[in-house]
């Protein structure tokens, strides 16, 4: 079956007899496993230019060159991708040795997340450069930030305006480095066009950030709080976010829309965005009908990969907004934590100072330090809950409902083809009827209509089909970029915890000698 | 039924490395109490308190009774209400054992068994076990301590109640005060603290005790306030604990999808997380031991320290009050002797007072010092190790 290589060992030279993240360095050595072949693979006939050729027997599907346990998450993606080891290391090594991980930590603690870089740390991006430059003939290298959040103009007419910066070597740009300003309703409008385009032939089109009357009038009014200030900095993260989806797409990244959303300095303003304007109750009212059709459509799944995929994401769902749940209890919770410890460092300061006994009153004033400090870590911690966790989940919860989306409108595909075949049959009995009847005029009538119908019932069947090709293979993608995206951002969030930590240690022990020195 | 197990808890306590942390005491052959067990029934605790002593007083050398909480409670009022401890502070009484907040959550979880799965229901049982059982392990510790340092007393141990006390291997049935008596208890501390407010307008003449009723009111006012605010920070950090403790069980749900490695992927991280909330807990619990303790403990004791010196003031102003009456007497004629008589009790009875006060207050601030630099030490060292354990 697959072939299997020892892992190479992990994080070399780094001790490994750490009782607590010993199981944390299992995260990476122990799924060394047999590689599952997913039962729903799909003939690699039907994989375009992104199946690598490279390493095929065409037959297995989860044949592939492993160094080492990570490319086992690709077995359940059923493409076959060729790894090279040396990109592994870098991920590997850093996790079990968080007191050395130079880069991330230290970006995260500040609340601003750096733009993801695309040929960043993030390693399975390599495997996907290979890929994509089998597809394109192009190294696939694009970096989206946004950034610079500025208000323009003056009270309810007021927005905010985002700088999108662009840095790529693809040809298909113009140029290699360019920004635009582009405001939220321009984000909205790209996603309404792709969508438009691309979610009924059954691509998942990742969602846009969501919509927020109150944050923004905030906003708008002009009140300079930190509420205000937190919202844009969320917004601005979930862009960016948001457009480092789209343009990891293949195909979304062809579109001359996005092009010109990324490119042209000047774009027509997208009104028909607005939450309350004709189109927007439009959308609404279409929402709800969409969601009657669904009830009704009683659809022969000859497929069965396409059920159990639909209850397999309907699990994810669920634990999904479980977890989701959970971690905002947490953000909250601890925010709680560190107004709590502010209070209490000013009490101890408090307590220090009508302390009369001077070694324990230094003491006191010491702890009370120590605490603000730890006050201020709890702060960037919680940022750092929310901004890579809370986020991510609640990202995905919005990606899975644009997977549904998708696999509704297969469904919706299928109605038509069913439709056209019923109607084709009727065509039919209207033919043999005029032909008993004898009436030659209508005979020839029916004849076009039914080479009309059996074109349409055609078409039908080819959409159909195309629609659920695409939708495997857009499925494989979403459940590659899920692994890659969840594994990353929950190390970069273990990591955050870990330096916190470290921190920890280092104000409580500037605090000990204080406290022993009490006589 | 689930609270009827729960609740029949023994606790043996298995370090013998002396009294609760809040105070430093000198042990003593002469005299040494502890807890040695504990059990918890439907309402209330019953603590087993154990004596050794070399004294003559006693029949045997070493012996055990049973105590409840109104027993303590009785001892103390005892000691309170004695004129001749008039001059000491009276160790704070221990807080009566308070599970109600433990009971509800238990009963919650009972409830909601249905709702969850098997694994959540039994992790969260866990849980509230460990709760459960920190707080019986401090209330145990309180009851103690109080105990300790009535042995340490040199007046206070010889005590005829407190040896009773020890010693008696029968019910005390000293009931609960009913509510005439609670009554009349209310009524007594509002007077006392208007009279405090009063007495204390008096400037004394010596200017320790100046100084002290200075310290203590404003000391006793920050560490309530302190006490307060590390009560909630203690919380907060706990709701961040559970916090974890959901979220790993929602990761190892994930983690129980399927097997692709994702999920496995999933399943450790629910494993560190279920680790760092240990930690986390642990860091709260060592946190409200070291640092919320401490804090509740000396607001205790300081308040005690405080009722030492209104009942000095009040003595004070008994003393001029008998000299006043002393020179009226003088001046009529009429039952000098008996003036006389009064005056010189409420002086001796001042003098012995301001004494033994002064005495009392200078090792309440010894044992203080003691106390805070013991406790914070051992938190700084316990916050060291937890946060060692993380990060490696």
């Amino acid at each position: 079956m697959a072939a299997e290589r020892e892992p190479p060992p992990l994080g070399d030279g780094k001790p490994t007899d750490f009782e607590e993240l010993e199981d944390g360095e299992d995260l990476f050595t122990s799924t060394v496993s047999t590689l599952e072949s997913s039962p729903s693979s799909p003939e690699p006939a039907s994989l375009p230019a992104e199946d690598i050729s490279a390493n095929s027997n065409g037959s297995k599907p989860a044949e592939v060159v492993l160094d080492d346990d990570r490319e086992d998450l690709f077995a359940e993606a059923t493409e076959e991708v060729s790894l090279d080891s040396p990109e592994r290391e870098p991920i590997l090594s850093s996790e079990p040795s968080p007191a050395v991980t130079p880069v991330t930590p230290t970006a995260l603690i500040a609340p601003r997340i750096e733009s993801k870089s695309m040929s960043a740390p993030v390693i399975f991006d390599r495997s996907r450069e290979e890929i994509e430059e089998e597809a394109n003939g192009d190294i696939f290298d694009i970096e989206i930030g946004v950034s610079d959040p500025e208000k323009v103009g003056d009270g309810m007419n007021a927005y905010m305006a985002y700088r999108v910066t662009t840095k790529t070597s693809l040809s298909m740009f113009s140029k290699s480095e360019f920004s635009v300003k582009r405001r939220f309703s321009d984000f909205l409008g790209l996603h309404s066009k792709l969508a438009s385009k691309y979610l009924h032939v059954g691509y998942i089109v990742p969602p846009a950030p969501e919509k927020s009357i109150v944050g923004m009038t905030k906003v708008k009014v002009g009140k300079e709080d930190s509420s205000s200030t937190e919202f844009v900095e969320k917004r601005r993260a979930a862009l960016e976010r948001y457009l480092q989806r789209t343009v990891k797409h293949p195909i979304l990244l062809q579109d001359p829309d996005l092009r010109q959303f990324l490119e042209s300095s000047e774009l027509p303003r997208a009104v028909n965005t607005q939450a309350l304007s004709g189109a927007g109750i439009l959308r609404m009212v279409n929402k709800a009908a969409d969601a009657v059709n669904k009830m009704t459509i009683k659809m022969n799944e000859s497929d069965a990969w396409f059920e159990e995929k639909q209850q397999q994401f309907e699990n994810l769902d669920q634990q999904l907004r479980k977890l989701h749940a959970s971690v905002e209890a947490l953000v909250c919770h601890r925010k709680e934590l560190s107004s709590n410890t502010a209070a209490f460092a000013k009490s101890a300061a408090m307590l220090g100072n009508s302390e009369d006994h001077t070694a324990l009153s230094r003491a006191l004033s010491q702890l009370a330090e120590v605490e603000e400090k730890i006050d201020q870590l709890h702060q960037e911690q919680a940022f750092a809950d929310f901004y890579m966790f809370s986020e991510l989940l609640s990202d995905y919860i919005r990606l899975i409902a644009a997977v549904k989306g998708v696999f509704d409108h297969r469904m919706k595909c299928w109605q038509k083809w069913e439709d056209a075949q019923i109607t084709l049959l009727k065509k039919r009995e209207t033919e043999a009827k005029m032909t008993v009847a004898n009436k030659p005029d209508k005979i020839q009538q029916a004849k076009n209509e039914i080479r009309e119908w059996e074109a349409k019932v055609q078409q039908g069947e080819r959409d159909f089909e195309q629609i659920s090709k695409t939708i495997r293979k857009e499925v494989g993608r979403f459940e590659k970029e899920r692994v890659k995206d969840f594994k990353t951002v929950i190390i970069k969030y273990l990591e955050s915890l870990v330096q916190t930590q470290q921190q920890l240690i280092k104000y409580w022990e500037a605090f000990l000698p204080e406290a022993k020195a009490i006589a | 039924q689930i609270t009827q197990t729960f609740f029949n808890i023994y606790f043996l306590k298995s370090e013998k490395n002396g009294p609760a942390i809040n105070v430093d005491l000198q042990s003593d052959a002469a005299l040494q109490v502890d807890i040695s067990d504990a059990l918890s029934e439907r309402d209330k605790v019953k603590f087993t308190v154990h004596t050794k002593s070399s004294l003559p007083n006693f029949k045997q050398n070493e012996f055990s009774v049973v105590r409840q909480h109104e027993e303590f409670i009785w001892l103390h009022d005892s000691f309170v209400e004695n004129e001749d401890y008039a001059g000491y502070i009276i160790p704070p009484a221990p807080p009566r054992p308070d599970f109600d907040a433990s009971r509800e959550k238990l009963q919650k979880l009972g409830e909601g068994e249905g709702s969850m799965t098997k694994e959540e229901f039994t992790k969260m049982k866990q849980e509230l076990e460990a709760e459960y059982l920190a707080i019986f392990k401090k209330t145990v510790a309180m009851h103690e301590v109080f105990l300790c340092r009535v042995a340490a007393h040199p007046i206070l141990r010889k005590d005829l109640n407190f040896h009773v006390f020890l010693e008696y291997n029968q019910d005390l049935s000293v009931r609960g005060k009913n509510k005439k008596e609670k009554l009349e208890d209310f009524f007594k501390n509002m007077v006392k603290s208007a009279d405090g407010v009063i007495v204390s307008g008096v400037k004394d003449v010596d200017d320790f005790f100046e100084h002290e009723r200075t310290f203590l009111l404003e000391y006793h006012n920050r560490v309530k306030d302190a006490s307060a605010k590390s009560d909630r920070m203690t919380r907060s950090h706990k709701s961040a604990a559970d916090d974890y403790n959901r979220i790993g069980s929602s990761l190892y749900a994930l983690g129980t999808q399927d097997s692709t490695d994702i999920c496995k992927f999933f399943l450790k991280v629910s494993e560190l997380f279920d680790k760092t909330r240990k930690i986390e807990a642990r860091v709260s619990a060592d946190e409200d031991l070291k640092l919320s303790d401490l804090l509740k403990y000396y607001l205790r004791e300081s308040q005690a320290a405080k009722d030492l010196l209104y009942r000095r003031s009040r003595s004070l102003v008994d003393y001029e009050n008998a000299n006043k009456a002393l020179d009226k007497a003088r001046a009529k004629n009429k039952d000098v002797l008996q003036a006389e008589t009064s005056q010189q009790l409420c002086c001796q009875k001042f003098e012995k007072i301001s004494e033994s006060a002064k005495q009392e207050l200078i090792d309440f601030k010894t044992r203080r010092v003691a106390a805070f630099r013991k406790n914070l030490v051992e938190l700084a060292e316990l916050e060291l190790k937890h946060a060692k354990v993380v990060s490696y």
